[in-house]
Formats: C-alpha cells, structure tokens, sequence
C-alpha cells in the first residue's frame, strides 16, 4: 500500500494545488512543495529501511538461471484487481532500481517547485497541477509491472508536459514557438507510444497463444516463448518507442526544442526526468522480456549510443542558445547510458545507474541556473551574453562548477558514470568504447565554450537590457543550487550506497545476459 | 405473442410518444410541455428494457420475419434511447429563446428515434429501408430547422439530395442481390455480401452498391463529403443526434450484416470495408488540423472515428464486435458531451452556433465547469488514458493485433497521433490565459446567461454525468467491458 500512496500523493496535491489556486496564488506553491517533501520523505524512508538485496528473480528466470519454481520477488509488492476481462491488473513493484529513480524524481520535483517559486505566472494553480501529475506518470513508470499498466503511467506523462511547453513555455527569440515545440513532442511520444502499446498487445498475444493464459502482468510475460522473428518485431517495437523518448539519435528531434521551450526554471528539469524513464523501460522491459532478441541487436544499440555521443556533442558546440546547449548534452550522456545498457557488463551497468542520477542532478542544476540568467538578463543567447563573472560572485562559481560537472570532471558523479560504462563496454565492445571516450574530449570543447562565452569577457548583457544591476543568488536559489552540488560531489566521491541499493537489479540483470547468449 | 409485445415495447412506447406529442402540439402549443413529453415516453421506452437487461435474458425475440430483438437490438436500444433522452435534455435550454415554432423540433426527433429502433432490430432488407428513411428524413427537417439561418435550408438540402441518393443506391443494391437470390431477409443480404466477388455480377454488384449505402450513411471516406457541411448547417442538438444516434442506427446494420456468422467466400467486401476503415481514418484526422470551426471539427473527428469503428466490422470473431460495442460507448458520451457543451453556450438567435474555434479561446477561465468537462471528452476523443476513449483504442487496436492486420494497426496509430495534436489544440486554446480574439458577438451576455437559467443546469448537471462517466469507464473499464459484451451476436 505505501507503493499507492508515492502514486497518490502527488495526485492529490496536485489536485488540491489546482483548486487552491482559485483564491490564492502562494497556496498551490506551499501545497506542491508540500505534497513533494512528503512524497521525498516517503521514498527516502522506503530506501533507508527497506531490504534492496531482492529482486531479480523476475530477470533470472528469464536467464534461466533460477529454479523454476522461485517466485519473482520484490521489496515491496502490491496487487490489485483492475481489468480482470483483458487480464490486466494494478501491480506494483518496487527493487533498487526504482526506489533509486522515485528519490530522484521526487528531489527533482521539490527543487522544480522551489526554483520556480518567484515566477509571475498567470496560474501557478494549473503549472502545479502539470508538475505534479508528471511527476506521477514518471513515478508510475518506475512502480508499474503490469504492461498496460505501465502504458498508462507512460502515457499519463505526456499531457501535462504539452501544457507546461504550450501554456507556460518560453519562444525562443528567433526559434520557433512554444506551440510548434509542444506539438512537436506529442507527435513524437504520442506516435511512439502507441508503438510501444502495439508491441505490448503483440506480446500478450503471443502469450496467450502459446499458454492460453490472457495477462499483462510482468511475471507471466517473463520467459514467453515465441519464434525468433517475432520476438525481434516485438523487440524492435518497445527499442524504437524508448528510443524516442531516450533519445537516440535519428529519433531525437523533439527534445531540444521541448526542452529549450519548457517554461523557465521549474519544469526543465522534470523533462529532462523523463529521458531517464525511457532508460529504465529498456531495463526493466525491453530486455529483459526478449532477452535473445536484444542481444542480437545490442552492438547496434551501442553504436547508436556512439552516434548519440558524438552527434549531441558536436551539435551542443554549435549552440547559441544555453537550453539549448544543455538539451543536446543530454543526447549525449544519454549515449552512454544507451551503451552501458547494451553492453551489460555489471560494471557497465552500476555506471548507467550512476549517470542516470548524476545527469539528472547536473542538467537539472544547469537548468536552473540557465533559468536564473534568462530571469536577470531576459536572454539565454549567448551572443548577447558574456562577462557574467564581473557583477555577480556565487552563480558564475556554481554555473562554472556544473559545467565541470557536465564534462567529466573526476570526484563528480557524472565520471564515475562514465568512466564505468566506459570501462565495462570495454571489456565486450572496444571499439565502441574507444569511439565513445571521443565524446568526453567534445564534452570539455562544449563545457568551457559555454563557460567561457556566458562568463568571461567584458560585461554585454546588462549593457544590450536596461535592467537595474543584476542581484546575485538568493537563498533560496541558493540553497536548491548548493543542495545539487553536495548531492554530485556526494555521488561522485562515494557512490557505494547507490550502488549497494542497485547491486540486486544489475545483478539479475547481468545474469540474463550471461544466460542469454545460448541461442 | 406476449414475449414478442413485451420485446417490441421500446418501438411500440417510442411510436405512442410520437403520436401523444403530436396530438398534443395541435392542441396546445407549449414548448415545455411538449418537451417534457417526449422525454417522458422516451424514458419509458427506456425503462420497459430494464427487465430483460437487469432480469433474466429473454433470448432472441423474433416478430414476424421482419424484426429480431436479440442481445445487440437491446443494447443498440438502450445506446440510442439514452443518447436521444440526452440529445433532448439539450433542446428545451438552446430553443427557449426560438421565435419560431420550437415544439416540431421534438416530433423530428421522436420519429427519428422510430427509425434508429427499427434499424437496431431490423432482420429483413424492408426494415432496414423503413429505419433508414424514417431516420434521415426528419433529419432533413431537424438539420434545416432554424430556417432564419442561411446555411441551415443549404444544409437541408445538401443532407436531402445526398441521403436519398444514398438510399437509393442501397435500395437499388438491395433489389439486385434479390433478383439473384430470392430473398430479402438480413441473412440473404450477409450472404450476398459474403459471396460479393466470387459469385454473380449481379451479387457482387448489389453488394457494394448497400456497401456504398452504409458508408454514406457512417461518413467513410470517400462517401463524407456532406458530413462537415451539414454538421455545420444544423443547430447543435441536431448536429448532437446526428454524429450519435444516426450514425449509431447505421453501424449496427453494418455490425449485423458483417458479422452474421456467414462464412466469407471472397475477400471482396472485407478488402473494401479495410480501405473504406483506412481512408476514412487517415483523410478525416488530417482534414481535421486545419479546421477552426469546431463543428467541422468534430465532424471530420467523427469521420476519422468511425473509420476506426469500421475496423471491428470485418476483423471476425467476438473479440471484434465486443470492441465495437465498447468504442462506441466512448464515442457517443464524449460526442454527446462536446455538442453539449456547445449547445450550452450557444443560442439559435444569431446566424452562427457558439462554434468559432477562437470564441473558446480563455474559456476555462471564464467557465471553469464548460471547459473542464469539453476537455474530459476531448482526452476521450484523443484516446488518452484514465478517459473510456483509451479503453476503446485499446480494444480497436487489440483486435486488430490480434487479427495481424499490420496496416490497419499502422493507420490507427498514426491517425491517433494527429487526433492528439488536434485535440490538444483546442484545449491548449481553451487554456489560454488570453480571452477571445474574435468577437463572437454577445459572449459575455451569452456567458451570463448561463448562469441562473434552470434549465441551463439541468444540462450542467447531465454533462458532468457525462464527465464523470467518461473518467469511471476510463478507472474501472470492467463495468464498459460488461455493457458492451451484449454487442457479440450469438
């Protein structure tokens, strides 16, 4: 039950936000941030008492390395009746993996709200009520082991993301509108979702050939034998549709322009929490329900990865705009959790969880600083802006210190997140990772160009906006900014703790790859 | 002889309240009366269903050769008989304000009800033309009722000419497949159109030709020329009844004639139906994106549905007409729920329906309540879970994977992607913090009038029924599954 509560909570403070916001215009504010710190809580509680050394079963089996008759265990199980007339059910299931990514999600959400605290918005009431629901799609997505179920979760991300581009979005000066990037994303994920639920329906119905047994459940769709040409179909269905939302890079052509256009410093951030689910839906999912399939196609996979790397590298160098630059830095961390994934060494995978939560901190920090610029200067363009270290002292330093962050920098998360997807491909894929370490060199070239021409320099901005003298971090923006900081340094100098709580996951997950390569 | 009274009774009551309005409109001319009447006989047509749904399951009821009331007729019934008691909730508030004659409105609509309850029990190719035309006729009138509109007598005249061309067509097709065979029972003409193509020219002939007749009437593409052009010219609650219960009266003589259990001899027909699906699926969501009026909209939105709809006619199997039965339901209250809305912030006094896509622009703020619900049923529309919508495009797609047919799960897909953006569209303008851009003449005293009127709330209050509804489908589909499973022909 408390897994529906992590679900629940954040419904109804979004709920309760959006009527609050009928009479007041700080109520919603105090009640999303609310609802998030409860929901924070929660899932801190969960990650601190629980027992995360099960899992796993649900892979195994799949590997054929468990006794047949061992039950899929999970650290926190809950089951309820839905749609017994199509064998679909309310299941949830909580390991390692997902309390990982629930933290992370929840701690995004709280510092989305607070970094948008200040913002003159027509209807904080609505934004919040997006924000939230969002934020429990994306939960729902990390909880759900019933596929319709998980299609839901999936697809309940989607709605309040095209309000938060299209109603309370920015226009990129010179780009083009809110509204085309908002469309633009539905098309894409609504498009490829509705893939994915074909590729699920597919499955359940080459389950319920072969055993006469109509489900969605995860546990019963696990092991499913079917032909080999099917299982790649249905392989290439749940690939493509994560792909797109990954993404991986012919796919790739929404997110800078959503993420560009997501309204300033709040909700940035929880988009760029979605590429994360897309990750998790191949772990969770795409592998491990066509375990041959998917290694025959992993050395695609990963050279896509490569693609990802190097193509979002050179493309974020290229960059006026710095949400811009930051969206397709993205595509290329993201490229390193596609080859961790694929390569599937444990090493490999420890490094994708890593980089999971490190990108997330260090993009989402970078947003938000992008989001204070935007707020002092009016503009996120480059070529108006410079000198940015004269009148101010703290956000240059921690800007500065994310940049670094974002490009590799040892003793930060994100290093140890590459460096061990790096290391583990290396051992079944040299090549690859060779060509993939290219991308931390363009990482340093696009970090310090970024650095260089928003810092350095003589002072233009305030000369180009007749704004009074620019004010430096509140306490508040502070505090959000400093939080992030210790939490990266924290990750990147001792990750053990966040490995030992994903150890069981990667494991099982290892063993379906070793298992998996009988044909 | 008993059991078949008792099975006739929503027919039988439906016709008594036909007769009783119109006896009572020559005696006295009162709007409310006469629309309490009608409402009143229609739900007692209702209610005389309620034992053999909620009591023990009467079975098939043949009367005569001519009408079967089997488990699809009541079910067709009661989907008809609530849409058209939910149509008239709509008319009393939208023609308080007619300065012409308002009491006829419900006469049309009573004799139409006759019509779409004798398609969903028709057994016999006379029923079906006795349905079609009692159907579409006082359609004619209700489309050109508010004759001091312009477009409305255009409108008319436009549904006149083309529903009796398409009649025709199915009547001349009709009267072919008999020259061939015989017979004019239902079973004949499934038959016929099982064996379209591999029998007789005359056979195959006839076939398409009641093919041609039933797309007219569905608006599949290529027959749905008129559809937007007459959606437009009606009044609202009449462009309501149109995009729910005509098309509803039809798609269950389609759903009977292809799902008869008459085993296919050629692929002709379900080759033809696919294309018809496919057409009408990708022409109407494309034609849709570019529309600003919303009744065109919505009428391109209902082509590009009932494309989807027509998939279940051909995909064999139970699975396939259980899925048409619970997509329909979805589409109808979300339909029923749109045009309310709309009637709701419209009057019959100006030229033009509360329809301008930027009239709505702010809207929820103005009418938090009217755009809540519109945006309810427009997720519905878009097949976005939690609304009955997503579980009607969850059971079209199902069948359609479960039948292999990769092209058809293609189109649904990609058709669905364009009807999200379309959708989304107007809510994200409905959102907009900015009010209308283009005047709508009297919004705001239109606005006001919402407000404190009565029989205004009655409708508020069957709207969020609707709402409500949508969303309890969308949570707990097993109830929708339960309903629609009467949709499987035994």
């Amino acid at each position: 039950m408390t897994l529906v509560w992590l679900i629940l909570i954040p419904l109804l403070g979004g709920a309760m936000s959006w009527q609050s916001g009928r009479w007041s215009s700080v109520a919603p504010r105090w009640l999303a941030l609310l609802t998030l710190l409860i929901g924070l809580g929660l899932s801190l509680w969960l990650w601190l008492t629980q027992d995360f050394s099960l899992t796993g079963a649900g892979f195994a089996a799949a590997a054929d390395s468990a006794p047949a008759d061992a039950v899929p265990q999970w650290t926190l199980e809950y089951r309820a009746q839905w749609i017994p007339a199509i064998g679909a059910s309310f299941h949830l299931g909580l390991d390692g993996l997902s309390i990982l990514m629930i933290v992370l999600a929840n701690l995004l959400g709280v510092l989305a709200v607070a970094s948008a605290w200040r913002d003159t918005d027509a209807d904080p009431g609505f934004f919040h009520l997006n924000l939230l629901w969002n934020l429990v799609g994306v939960i729902g997505v990390f909880l759900a082991l019933d596929l319709l179920l998980f299609f839901f979760f999936w697809e309940m991300m989607l709605v309040p993301m095209y309000f938060l581009i299209a109603l309370r979005g920015y226009n990129p000066p010179g780009g083009k509108s809110r509204q085309h990037a908002a469309v633009k994303f539905v098309i894409y994920t609504q498009a490829s979702g509705l893939l994915l639920l074909v590729s699920i329906l597919g499955l359940v119905f080459v389950h319920s050939q072969s055993t006469g047994l109509l489900s969605f459940d995860y546990h019963d769709l696990l092991d499913t034998p079917m032909e080999a040409s099917v299982e790649w179909f249905l392989m290439l269905g749940f690939f493509i549709a994560f792909a797109v939302k990954m993404p991986m890079v012919p796919l790739h052509g929404w997110l800078p322009d959503a993420h560009a256009s997501a309204p300033a410093s709040g909700a940035a951030d929880v988009a760029g929490l979605l590429l994360k689910t897309a990750a998790y839906g191949l772990l969770r999912f795409g592998i491990p329900l066509f375990p041959n399939a998917s290694l025959e196609i992993a050395p695609v996979a990963m050279w896509m990865g490569v693609a990802g790397v190097v193509y979002g590298a050179v493309v974020a160098f290229s960059q006026a705009d710095i949400k811009r630059l930051i969206a397709y830095t993205g595509i290329s961390h993201m490229g390193f959790v596609l080859i961790g994934i694929y390569a599937g060494t444990e090493q490999a995978l420890i490094g994708v969880v890593v980089q999971m939560i490190a990108h997330g901190l260090s993009a989402a920090a970078l947003f938000i600083l992008c989001g204070e610029i935007h707020e002092r200067y009016g503009t996120r363009d480059m070529r108006q802006l410079g000198g940015l270290s004269t009148p101010m002292s703290n956000l240059p330093r921690l800007f500065m210190f994310f940049a670094l962050a974002t490009l590799g920098l040892p003793g930060l998360g994100n290093f140890v997140g590459e460096f061990l997807i790096l290391s583990g491909a290396f051992s079944v894929a040299p090549l690859i990772a060779i060509t993939a370490s290219v991308g931390l060199i363009l990482s340093v070239l696009y970090s310090l160009i970024m650095v260089q021409r928003t810092l350095h320099g003589p002072l233009r901005a305030s000369t180009n906006n007749p704004s009074p003298s620019p004010v430096d971090l509140s306490w508040r923006e502070l505090t959000i900014v400093v939080s992030l900081l210790i939490l990266l340094v924290g990750l990147g100098l001792y990750p053990q703790p966040v490995i030992d709580t994903a150890s069981a996951s990667i494991h099982a997950f290892d063993a379906l790859y070793a298992g998996g390569v009988s044909p | 002889m008993n059991a078949q009274v008792l099975a006739m009774l929503p027919l039988l009551i439906t016709t008594g309240t036909v007769v009783a309005v119109m006896i009572g409109i020559s005696i006295r001319r009162s709007h409310r009366v006469t629309a309490a009447l009608t409402m009143m006989g229609i739900s007692l047509a209702l209610a005389s269903l309620a034992p053999a749904w909620f009591g023990a399951d009467p079975g098939s009821v043949a009367v005569t050769g001519l009408i079967e009331i089997d488990g699809l007729a009541r079910f067709a019934m009661a989907m008809i008989l609530v849409t058209t008691l939910g149509v008239l909730m709509l008319c009393p508030a939208y023609f308080e304000s007619y300065r012409d004659h308002r009491e006829e409105l419900y006469l049309l609509l009573g004799v139409a009800t006759v019509g779409a309850l004798t398609l969903a029990a028709a057994n016999h190719a006379a029923t079906i033309l006795l349905g079609l035309e009692l159907l579409s006729l006082p359609m004619v009138g209700g489309v050109a009722y508010t004759i001091d509109r312009t477009r409305s007598i255009e409108g008319g005249i436009k549904y006149l000419v083309l529903s009796a061309a398409a009649t025709a067509t199915l009547l001349f097709g009709v009267a072919l497949i008999y020259a061939e065979l015989g017979r004019l029972d239902l079973n004949a003409l499934a038959t016929a159109l099982a064996s379209a193509g591999s029998g007789s020219l005359l056979v195959t002939t006839g076939a398409l030709m009641i093919m041609a007749g039933i797309a007219f009437k569905l608006s599949l593409v290529p027959f749905h020329q008129w559809t937007a052009d007459v959606y437009e010219a009606a009044p609202l609650p009449v462009t309501a009844y149109l995009s729910t219960v005509v098309k509803l009266g039809a798609f269950v003589v389609a759903l009977r004639l292809l799902h008869s259990g008459v085993a296919s001899a050629s692929p002709l027909i379900p080759t033809v139906v696919f294309a018809l699906a496919l057409a009408s699926m990708l022409v109407g969501s494309l034609l849709a994106i570019n529309q600003t009026n919303l009744k065109r909209l919505l009428a391109y939105s209902s082509i590009a549905n009932f494309g989807f709809l027509a998939i279940t006619l051909v995909l064999p199997g139970d699975e396939a007409a259980r899925a048409a039965g619970v997509y329909l339901i979805g589409y109808i209250i979300a339909s029923l729920g749109m045009f309310g809305v709309m009637t709701l912030l419209s009057s019959p006094l100006g030229q033009l329906d509360f329809e301008n896509l930027e009239q709505y622009r702010g809207l929820f703020r103005r009418q938090p309540f009217a755009a809540a619900v519109l945006i309810t049923m427009l997720l519905s529309l878009a097949g976005i879970p939690l609304t009955a919508g997503f579980i009607g495009k969850l059971v079209i797609l199902t069948v359609a994977v479960q039948a292999a047919h990769w092209w058809l799960v293609g189109g649904v897909v990609l058709a669905s992607a364009i009807g999200v953006f379309y959708y989304l569209r107007i809510i994200s303008v409905m959102l907009d913090g900015r009010g209308p851009e283009v005047d709508g003449g009297d919004t705001d005293a239109r606005d006001e009038a919402v407000v404190g009127n009565w029989l205004r709330t009655i409708n508020a209050v069957m709207l969020l029924v609707l709402a409500i509804t949508t969303i309890w489908f969308g949570v707990f589909p097993e109830s929708l599954f339960t309903i629609a499973r009467q949709t499987v022909l035994p």
